[in-house]
């Protein structure tokens, strides 16, 4: 009888010790390394960013996004075509909403723009929801980018940023930057939720984040990412 | 006259915390002078800033990136040539269009075709 306690007593530690094993893995390696063998050989200089679709009820959102994707993407080391002339070229060729100019053939976009990539992003979360206690503007967007060349998809991926994420003290430099800008924002009542877009974009498209973007030629850090893992 | 002069230092702090962000990620200083590029870019989308405005604020910043050492970021010459074209002045235009070309090879197929359908006779 006692030994038949101490192996039950044992096989409980033994699941324990398994259990807390998978979970500490678990936080370890939360992501599956992204397949980046498309994009490396790809390798695009040029991304056109499409103004994004719009799932949000804030009709503002599609602009918001659109003229803050610039500096990630720049500053990873790609051309960014400028978003307002190419805005207007499509307004220009009839087509005025987002849902439209995502429609265009690839093909077409290659030979109007000259364009190596494209980006597609869809806003699915932009807005402020108030309550008694506090209010929180949320940003949450998808991107997907595409070759133009042999119209591969190269990469994706999401990010969302909050208003809230300062709040509950949990520290580190980045939550400090938001809380900061996000009581600026309080303020001076302009729209709450544009610079929240551009935290959600920056964290979106700006290369050397986990499964991000990789770097474009234009970085110094150009291919000394994205290689295959050990 | 209060509030806009606030909005556009949430904008610029905004972007100050990104390049810092940035910079935390990265360790490298910024390619690119960014002045008010993306702040003039949502104002032309917004109609919140009118062209001789924004074209008033990214010449002063083409200065300040001269006395930088750095470069402006792509597009900012082109949304230059955009805000000309508001004005109707086709002549500037053409010449921002040209320097984006210059500065940036990757826009060429792009800038030569908006620069033929400007020429078409109408």
């Amino acid at each position: 009888m006692r030994l038949g306690t101490f192996y039950a007593r044992l096989a409980k530690t033994c699941c324990a010790a398994t259990l807390a094993a998978v979970l500490l893995t678990g936080c370890a390696t939360q992501r599956q390394p992204y397949d980046y063998t498309a994009f490396r050989q790809s390798h695009p200089a040029s991304i056109l960013v499409l103004p994004p679709l719009n799932n949000s009820p804030d009709v503002g959102a599609t602009y918001s996004m659109l003229s803050q994707v610039t500096l990630p993407l720049a500053e990873s080391g790609y051309y960014v075509f400028p978003v307002s002339l190419v805005d207007e070229t499509f307004r220009q060729n009839g087509l005025h909403n987002p849902a439209e100019m995502h429609d265009v053939k690839p093909e077409k976009l290659r030979e109007i723009f000259g364009a190596d990539s494209v980006l597609y992003i869809t806003v699915t979360q932009y807005g402020t929801s108030y309550s008694v206690i506090s209010s929180e503007s949320r940003v949450t967007a998808e991107a997907r980018l595409v070759d133009l060349r042999s119209g591969q998809a190269l990469w994706s991926g999401t990010a969302t940023a909050s208003s809230a994420e300062g709040r509950n003290n949990s520290g580190g430099l980045v939550s400090l930057l938001v809380q900061s800008i996000v009581s600026q924002i309080v303020e001076s009542a302009t729209n709450q939720s544009h610079p929240i877009a551009g935290i959600t974009s920056y964290r979106l498209l700006a290369a050397g984040m986990p499964n991000g973007m990789l770097y474009g030629p234009r970085s110094p850090k150009y291919k000394t990412d994205g290689s295959a893992l050990p | 006259m209060k509030r806009p002069c606030c909005k556009k230092t949430v904008v610029q702090l905004s972007i100050v915390a990104l390049l810092l962000l940035a910079g935390c990620a990265t360790k490298t200083e910024p390619l690119y002078y960014w002045g008010d590029y993306q702040p003039q870019v949502y104002g032309y989308f917004t109609k919140d800033t009118g062209p001789e405005e924004q074209i008033a604020s990214l010449e002063a910043g083409l200065e300040q990136a001269r006395a930088s050492g750095k470069s402006v970021p792509p597009g900012y010459l082109a949304h230059l040539g955009v805000l000309y074209a508001q004005g109707e002045h086709q002549d500037q235009m053409l010449k921002y269009f040209q320097a984006e070309k210059k500065q940036y090879p990757e826009s060429t197929a792009y800038i030569d075709f908006l620069s033929r359908k400007f020429k078409q006779p109408e």
